[in-house]
C-alpha cells in the first residue's frame, strides 16, 4: 500500500477511535450540569449523588477524548500535506477558531470544575459545568463547519492551485454544515442517554442503588425519545442535502445504479457492484427513493451510471452502513419510547428482560455513530474536498509507506492499550456506586 | 504592519506562551518521581498541576491551529517534514494527558508507579523533541525546490541537540520553581533546592547557545542588520538573571515569574533572528518557507486577525483568573484529607 492508503487507515483509525469518546462528552456533560443544576435548586442529595457518580465516568471519558483529539489536529498536516496546502486558506480558519473559542474555555472550565467542589456556591459549580457542556457542543460546531466544507465546499474562489476564502458567511452559514451539526449532537444525546440508560440498567438488575438509577433512567429516557426523533428529523434533513450537493453520495447509499424519475426504495436490497447492478430488490415502496431524497414523488434520482467508475464512492460500504444506520435509528425511538413509559409508571424492576435489553443497547449508538461518519466520509469519496479535490492528490510527499505504516502500527498499539485502560476504569466506577 | 508581519508575531506568542505554561507541567511532571518520598508527595506535586494543565496544553492546539489557518504551506511542510518527531510529539503528550488523569482513578500501588513512569518519561521526551525540532528549524532544513531533502538522524545534530537540551532544562527549572511556589514543608525546600542547581545548568547551556547560535545557523544576520533588537537576548540574559535574584530571596513567586520571561525572550530571541523565515532552507534560499510564501490571503488573515485580537485576550483573562483561584499552596494535609480532585 502506499502513503495515501495507509494514512486513509491511519486517518480512519485515529478519527474513528476519537469519536468513542466525542459523543458521550458532549452528551454527559450537558446531562451532568442538569443533574447539578437540580441539585443546586432543590438541595436534593439524589441529584448530588447523581451528578458526582456520572461525572466521575464523563471525566475518564474525557481524558481520553482530549488526548486522542491532539493527533487529528496534526494529521492534515502530517500525512496530508498536499491537502492542508490546498485548503489551508479556508480549511485551517475553523480549526483555529474551534481552539480560541472553545477549546480553551472547555479546558480551562473543567479543570476548575474538578477542583472546585468545596470552594464555590452549588450554583456557581453547576454553572461552570454548564460551561464545559456549551463549550464543547460550541467546539463540534466549528468543527463540523469546517467537515462541512469538505463536504460542502462555498466561499472560495480558486487561485493558484488553491482554494481562497472570499466569503465567511458562506463558510458559517453551510446548511450542510448545520443540519450535520443538528444531526451529530442529537446523536451524541442519544448515546449519551442510552449509556446512561444501559448502566443504570445493570445496575437495577443488580439491585444497586435503586434511587439513584431509578431517577437517572428515568431522566435518560425522558431526553432519549426528544433526541432519538430529532436524529430521524435531522437524518432526512440531512438526506435532502446530500442528494441537493452529493449525487454520487446518494447514489451509493442507496444503491441506486439507473437514474430514474420517480424511484421506487426497496426494503429489501443488495448491491453487486462488480455486476453494477443489485443482486436483491424486493418489497418496493413506489416512488420511495424520489420522495425521501426531494421530498418529491416525481423527483430524478440520478443513478450511478451517470459517473464514471473513477468518480463513484465504494457502494458496497456505503450502502450497507447507510442502512444499518438508519435501522438502528428507528430502533432507538423504539427502544426510547418503551424505556420512557416503563421508567415513567415506575415498572422498570419488574421488567428484567427489558433491563437486560438496555444494557446491551449501550453499544448500538456507538456502532451509529461510527457509521453515520464512515458514510459520510467514504461516501465522499474519491473526493476529499467534494468536486475540487481528489483523496489521491492530497496525502504528503515528503513521507514514505514506511513512515506511515510504522506510525500506524504505534497508533494502534497505543489506542488498544487506550481502549483497555478505559473499559477497565469505566467499569469499575459504573459498579461504584456509593461513595 | 504587513498582515503576515502580524501573524508572525501572533505565532511567536502563541508558541511561546506554550512554552510558558505547558513547560511548568513538563518540569513539574519530570521532576516529580525524584523529588517526592512518599506517595502523598507524588499527590501534592500532581495537585500543583492538575487544575491549569489541560488548559495549558489548548495554547499548543491554537499553536498548531493558527499556523494552519495563517500559513498553510508551513503547518504542511513542518508537519509532514517532521513527522517522526511529531509523531513522538503527539505520543508522549496523549501518554502525559493520561497520565496525569488517569493514575489516581484506580487505587493499586503498581497502576500509579506504572502510570508515575510515563508521566515522567512522556514530560521530558515531549519537550526534548519540540526543543530538537525549533532548533533544527533555526538552523534551516534541508531543502531544495523539489522537497525536503532531510531524514530523522539528521535532526541529531550538536545545534539541534544543544536546543533540545536548553529547552529540557529551561523547562526542568520553570517546574521546579513552579513546584517550589505551590508546595510547602520538606517537598517544597527539596525542590528549592534543586531549583538553585538547575539554575547553573541552564546559564552554562544557555551560553553555549548562544555562542553555538553564531556558528550553526544564521539567527545573527537579523541583530546585526538591526543591532537594537539584541535587546531581546539581553533581556533573556536578565530574566534568567532575575531568575537567580529572586529565589535567593527567598521569593518563589518572583523567581516564577522570571521564568515565565525567561521562556517567553529564549523563544523571541530565536524568533527575532527567524524572520522572516518561518523553516528557512539549508540547503537554497528560494526554497525557504516565508511568511510571505506560506501564508493565506489577505481576507483569511484579516479574518483571523479579528478573531485573535477580540478571543486571545478573553482566553488570558479567564485563565488568569482561573490561576488566580488557584493560587494557594497545595499542602501535604489538604491532601491527605482527600482533596477534590486527585
Amino acid at each position: 500500500m502506499g502513503v495515501e492508503a495507509l494514512s486513509r487507515l491511519q486517518f480512519a483509525a485515529v478519527a474513528i477511535f476519537h469519536f468513542l469518546f466525542v459523543p458521550l462528552t458532549l452528551g454527559l456533560s450537558m446531562l451532568v450540569a442538569f443533574m447539578e443544576t437540580r441539585y443546586a435548586r432543590t438541595g436534593d442529595e439524589t441529584w448530588l449523588r447523581m451528578t458526582r457518580y456520572w461525572s466521575r465516568l464523563l471525566l475518564i471519558n474525557f481524558a481520553v477524548g482530549v488526548v486522542t483529539g491532539l493527533t487529528l489536529e496534526f494529521q492534515f498536516g502530517m500525512n496530508w500535506a498536499e491537502y492542508s496546502k490546498f485548503v489551508g486558506d479556508i480549511f485551517g480558519a475553523p480549526l483555529a477558531i474551534e481552539a480560541t473559542v472553545a477549546f480553551f474555555l472547555e479546558s480551562t472550565f473543567i479543570g476548575l470544575w474538578v477542583f472546585s467542589w468545596k470552594r464555590v456556591s452549588r450554583g456557581a459549580h453547576a454553572a461552570i459545568m454548564w460551561v464545559v457542556a456549551s463549550a464543547s457542543t460550541f467546539s463540534a460546531l466549528w468543527i463540523l463547519l469546517a467537515n462541512g466544507w469538505m463536504q460542502k465546499p462555498r466561499g472560495y474562489v480558486l487561485a493558484g492551485g488553491k482554494a481562497q476564502l472570499v466569503d465567511f458567511g458562506a463558510l458559517i452559514w453551510n446548511p450542510y454544515a448545520w443540519i450535520k451539526f443538528f444531526h451529530v449532537i442529537m446523536a451524541a444525546y442519544t448515546l449519551s442517554a442510552f449509556f446512561i440508560m444501559g448502566i443504570s440498567a445493570i445496575n437495577l438488575l443488580r439491585g444497586r442503588n435503586p434511587q439513584l438509577f431509578k431517577r437517572s433512567f428515568r431522566l435518560a429516557a425522558t431526553f432519549a425519545v426528544a433526541s432519538s426523533v430529532l436524529i430521524i428529523v435531522a437524518g432526512d434533513l440531512s438526506g435532502l442535502q446530500v442528494a441537493k450537493f452529493q449525487p454520487t453520495k446518494l447514489a451509493a447509499i442507496e444503491s441506486q445504479w439507473k437514474t430514474e424519475a420517480g424511484a421506487p426504495f426497496y426494503l429489501l436490497q443488495l448491491p453487486d457492484p462488480g455486476a453494477q447492478r443489485n443482486i436483491i430488490e424486493a418489497l418496493p415502496i413506489a416512488k420511495g427513493l424520489s420522495f425521501l431524497a426531494y421530498h418529491d414523488v416525481n423527483a430524478t434520482v440520478k443513478g450511478l451510471e451517470e459517473f464514471p467508475p473513477g468518480d463513484r464512492p465504494p457502494v458496497m460500504v456505503s450502502f450497507l452502513g447507510f442502512r444499518l444506520m438508519v435501522a438502528l435509528g428507528f430502533l432507538f425511538v423504539l427502544l426510547a419510547v418503551v424505556a420512557a413509559v416503563l421508567s415513567w409508571r415506575d415498572r422498570l424492576a419488574s421488567k428484567r428482560w427489558f433491563l437486560w435489553i438496555m444494557t446491551v443497547a449501550l453499544v448500538l449508538p456507538y456502532l451509529a455513530s461510527e457509521l453515520g461518519w464512515i458514510v459520510a466520509e467514504i461516501g465522499r469519496q474519491p473526493w476529499i474536498v467534494y468536486g475540487l479535490l481528489k483523496t489521491a492528490d492530497a496525502a504528503s510527499r515528503a513521507i514514505t509507506p514506511g513512515d506511515v505504516l510504522g506510525s500506524l502500527i504505534c497508533f494502534l498499539v497505543i489506542y488498544s492499550a487506550l481502549a483497555v485502560v478505559d473499559v477497565f476504569l469505566l467499569a469499575k466506577y459504573a459498579r461504584r456506586t456509593e461513595d | 504592519m504587513a498582515l503576515q508581519t502580524l501573524w508572525f508575531v501572533l505565532w511567536g506568542v502563541l508558541w511561546a506562551v506554550y512554552f510558558m505554561l505547558d513547560g511548568f507541567d513538563f518540569g513539574a511532571c519530570m521532576l516529580r518521581n525524584f523529588l517526592s518520598r512518599d506517595e502523598l508527595d507524588r499527590k501534592v506535586a500532581l495537585a500543583a498541576i492538575g487544575p491549569v494543565w489541560d488548559g495549558n496544553e489548548v495554547w499548543l492546539i491554537t499553536a498548531g491551529g493558527a499556523t494552519f489557518a495563517a500559513f498553510p504551506a508551513t503547518y504542511a511542510s513542518m508537519f509532514s517534514f517532521l513527522y517522526l518527531p511529531m509523531l513522538l510529539i503527539l505520543f508522549s503528550l496523549i501518554a502525559r494527558g493520561a497520565a496525569i488523569e488517569l493514575r489516581g482513578k484506580h487505587d493499586a500501588p503498581r497502576w500509579r508507579s506504572v502510570w508515575d513512569w510515563v508521566l515522567a518519561v512522556s514530560s521530558f521526551t515531549a519537550p526534548l523533541v519540540l526543543g530538537l525540532g525549533f532548533g533544527n528549524i533555526f538552523k534551516g532544513l534541508p531543502i531544495d525546490l523539489t522537497g525536503y531533502r532531510g531524514s530523522f538522524f539528521m535532526l541529531f545534530n550538536p545545534y539541534g541537540l544543544l536546543t533540545a537540551l536548553l529547552f529540557v532544562l529551561l523547562f526542568l527549572q520553570h517546574g521546579a520553581l513552579w513546584l517550589r511556589y505551590k508546595t510547602d514543608g520538606e517537598l517544597g525546600e527539596r525542590t528549592g533546592r534543586l531549583a538553585g542547581i538547575l539554575w547553573f545548568l541552564v546559564l552554562v547551556v544557555a551560553a553555549a547557545f548562544l555562542v553555538l547560535t553564531g556558528f550553526a545557523t544564521r539567527l545573527y544576520d537579523n541583530y546585526l542588520a538591526q543591532p537594537l533588537w539584541i535587546v531581546v537576548p539581553v533581556l533573556a540574559v536578565a530574566a534568567l538573571l532575575g531568575v537567580r535574584i529572586a529565589h535567593s530571596r527567598g521569593r518563589p513567586l518572583g523567581a516564577f515569574a522570571a521564568s515565565c520571561a525567561t521562556i517567553l525572550l529564549v523563544i523571541a530571541t530565536g524568533l527575532v533572528g527567524l524572520f522572516p523565515n518561518l523553516i528557512p532552507s539549508s540547503l537554497d534560499a528560494a526554497a525557504s518557507l516565508t511568511i510571505y510564501n506560506s501564508s493565506s490571503g489577505p481576507y483569511t488573515l484579516k479574518l483571523m486577525s479579528i478573531v485573535a485580537a477580540i478571543f486571545v485576550p478573553i482566553v488570558i483573562v479567564y485563565q488568569f483568573i482561573v490561576f488566580r483561584f488557584f493560587r494557594a499552596k497545595v499542602t501535604r494535609t489538604q491532601v491527605a484529607e482527600g482533596a477534590e480532585g486527585y
